[in-house]
């Protein structure tokens, strides 16, 4: 299947899956939430390639800048809001640096969006407790919803950028370095290689399927058994064969990184600098620093 | 089901991951001993599977709606609990990474959640119980139903407490609890029957595989002990650790920040640093900083001190605030656009 023909059927798809959930038999629904999957896994895939500033950074440094955006993220307060913004500043410098493109990221974000929302919007229910700005009157569960709902797009999107300026083969010689059993890189390599396959595979089994079955709403349960069933033999066979052609090409249980480069002088910069800002930004208040610069509010 | 970042404190993350990696490293010590590498293809390749049938949705009948597998019980099931936990980690990273579900610093939270419990807890405890007499329809059908209904209420109640110890969100500890464990026990219902239909199958069509992977583990069993002793011990060093942080200081990362700081030259008398903390020392938009100056006060009754200092902040500096914050997001805005433009240029007068 080849890329744009994919692009083409994601666009229609993502209509069908946001406004006619409901409407629609649940087998069509079904098959382009799998097409775009498929579209999102070979999209970020093929980001990873290109060569910027932002991908010659050393694996390890970006995972580790990642984490550490994502700790002093989550360690803010629940109420705090203004002090959060600062923090676009990183997810904004990857996209332009390793030129990402905007749309299809912040697709994927909004999409995670309605289960933060769910558990989010309960706030106000339980502090209405209430602030005011200025003449505006509000609960203060909508301060802590609004910053559980800033977070969430912050968290998700740099992890999403972490694999699109990276890759998962180079994100696995970083997971080496610092440590992580070999078996488990080397399982997350082999899951991540398949997946593209097996979905593949289960959406040809779901286009047969609804082709007999028309207008039914998804897998009936009678026939789960033996589709799922059917699709797991089918995946330890596969298993099977992959295991015989890797022991032919003298598999031993050992996975071993291509170039491993070493970590340079920059990436140490690169590193030191964002997680400077990173700090600075929890200490200080940068949004309302920024503000009274320009209101000349102070007390 | 999966915890997100945005919910979770440092502490919390942080002790889970701690947790969530002793019990992957003993397993894949575990894994490399006993198994052949035969099965690490295999581990791999149902990875793969677990993923392509989440994408497969079924009717419930009687209900109109849908749902998924979920995938925990039948990998542990089909590849023993070892594998199964190391191949439930791969493909939680690999969601919190493509798809945003969780992220990295839940991650921790939810392998364990939804694969501790699972491989360690429901499967030794309840599936192998229930199973062992005689490989049947009847004894699938109710080991996969009883063990992935206790294993999702755990995952559930586990859920509620890290989210409960985090702080991040205003939900009371109970009416949290009543909206998750019914919502998984529905949920547990839908994921047993899945399994049942799959293993019942794969027991008719191939038998041998579920008896491979029986025996398979039987070689070593599950020393549930050893897991849980190695488990209680990360849990309470590293939550001692950063509870202690935690509680010394009300916000122990802000603290042992201001102390690094504080030491390096970062800190000059009348550098732009004091300047800037006299300016947020007054202008602190929420009150959080603002507590600063009368930080006994707050220890000694937190609720009380939030509640009165609410309404005194300077209507004023919170409107510095959201202007501040308009003029941030127009910043980073601009920022990306002025790169762009760059790149565009760069890559013109190179071609």
């Amino acid at each position: 299947m080849d890329y744009k023909h994919l692009k083409e059927k994601e666009g229609q798809s993502r209509c069908l899956t946001g406004l006619l959930f409901n409407i629609l038999p649940l087998g069509m629904v079904c098959m382009s939430n799998i097409i775009n999957s498929l579209y999102n896994i070979r999209l970020l895939d093929d980001l990873a390639r290109k060569k910027t500033f932002i991908h010659s950074i050393h694996p390890l440094i970006k995972l580790l800048t990642t984490i550490v955006y994502v700790v002093v993220l989550a360690s803010f307060e629940r109420h705090e809001v203004s002090a959060l913004l600062p923090f676009v500043f990183y997810p904004v410098f990857i996209l332009s640096f390793a030129e990402i493109p905007v749309v299809p990221i912040l697709k994927r974000v909004l999409l995670v969006e309605p289960l933060i929302i769910g558990i989010g919007i309960l706030n106000p229910l339980f502090d209405n407790y209430i602030v005011m700005f200025g003449d505006i009157v509000i609960s203060r569960g909508w301060l802590t919803f609004l910053s559980i709902f800033i977070k969430c797009s912050l968290a998700v999107t740099v992890s999403i950028l972490l694999v699109a300026t990276t890759g998962m083969d180079r994100l696995a010689i970083a997971l080496r370095i610092l440590k992580i059993p070999r078996i488990l890189v080397l399982q997350l390599l082999l899951t991540y290689r398949y997946i593209w396959l097996l979905i593949e595979e289960a959406l040809r089994m779901m286009q047969a399927y609804s082709l007999r079955a028309p207008g039914r709403k998804g897998v009936k349960i009678n026939d789960l058994g033996s589709f799922l069933g059917q699709m797991l033999l089918r995946a330890f066979d596969r298993a099977q064969r992959i295991y015989q052609a890797m022991s032919l090409r003298g598999f031993t249980g050992e996975y071993n990184a291509a170039d491993v480069s070493k970590i340079r002088f920059r990436d140490f910069v690169y590193f030191a600098a964002w997680s400077l800002f990173f700090i600075i930004a929890r200490i200080y208040d940068i949004a309302v620093l920024i503000g009274t610069l320009f209101t000349g509010v102070g007390r | 089901m999966h915890m997100a970042d945005a919910l979770i404190s440092p502490a919390v993350g942080g002790t889970m991951l701690a947790a969530t990696a002793g019990i992957a490293a003993y397993s894949a010590k575990k894994v490399q001993n006993d198994m052949d590498e035969s099965k690490i293809p295999l581990m791999g390749v149902m990875g793969a599977f677990v993923f392509a049938a989440q994408m497969i949705n079924f009717s419930i009948p009687g209900t109109g709606s849908s749902g998924h597998l979920g995938g925990g019980m039948l990998l542990a099931i089909l590849l023993g609990p070892y594998a199964a936990f190391l191949t439930m980690a791969s493909i939680l990273l690999i969601q919190a990474l493509f798809f945003g579900d969780g992220g990295l610093l839940a991650y921790g939270c939810n392998v364990f959640n939804l694969g501790f419990y699972t491989c360690f807890v429901a499967y030794p405890l309840i599936y192998k119980k229930l199973v062992r007499k005689g490989v049947n329809p009847r004894s699938i059908f109710v080991g996969s139903m009883v063990s992935s209904m206790v294993g999702l209420q755990l995952g559930a109640f586990s859920v509620v407490v890290q989210t409960l110890l985090s702080g991040k969100t205003e939900l009371p500890f109970v009416q949290f609890l009543l909206l998750m464990q019914p919502i998984h026990l529905a949920i547990g219902v839908i994921e047993g029957l899945a399994t049942a239909a799959i293993v019942t199958f794969i027991w008719r069509a191939r038998p041998e595989i579920l008896e491979r992977a029986a025996f398979g583990e039987s070689l070593g069993g599950v020393p549930i002990k050893k897991v849980l002793t190695g488990l209680v011990v990360a849990v309470v060093i590293v939550g001692g650790l950063l509870s202690w942080f935690a509680s010394t200081n009300p916000d122990g990362l802000e603290w042992s920040i201001e102390r690094v700081t504080g030491t390096t030259e970062l800190e000059t008398p009348d550098g732009i640093h004091k300047i800037f903390s006299e300016i947020q020392s007054k202008t602190a938009f929420l009150p959080d900083y603002g507590f600063k100056t009368d930080q006994d006060d707050v220890q000694n009754q937190p609720a009380v001190e939030d509640e009165e200092a609410w309404p005194s902040v300077d209507a004023g500096t919170s409107v510095s605030g959201i202007v501040g914050g308009a003029m941030t997001l127009v910043l980073a805005a601009f920022m990306g656009w002025i790169i762009n433009i760059l790149k565009k240029k760069r890559g013109k007068a190179v071609a």
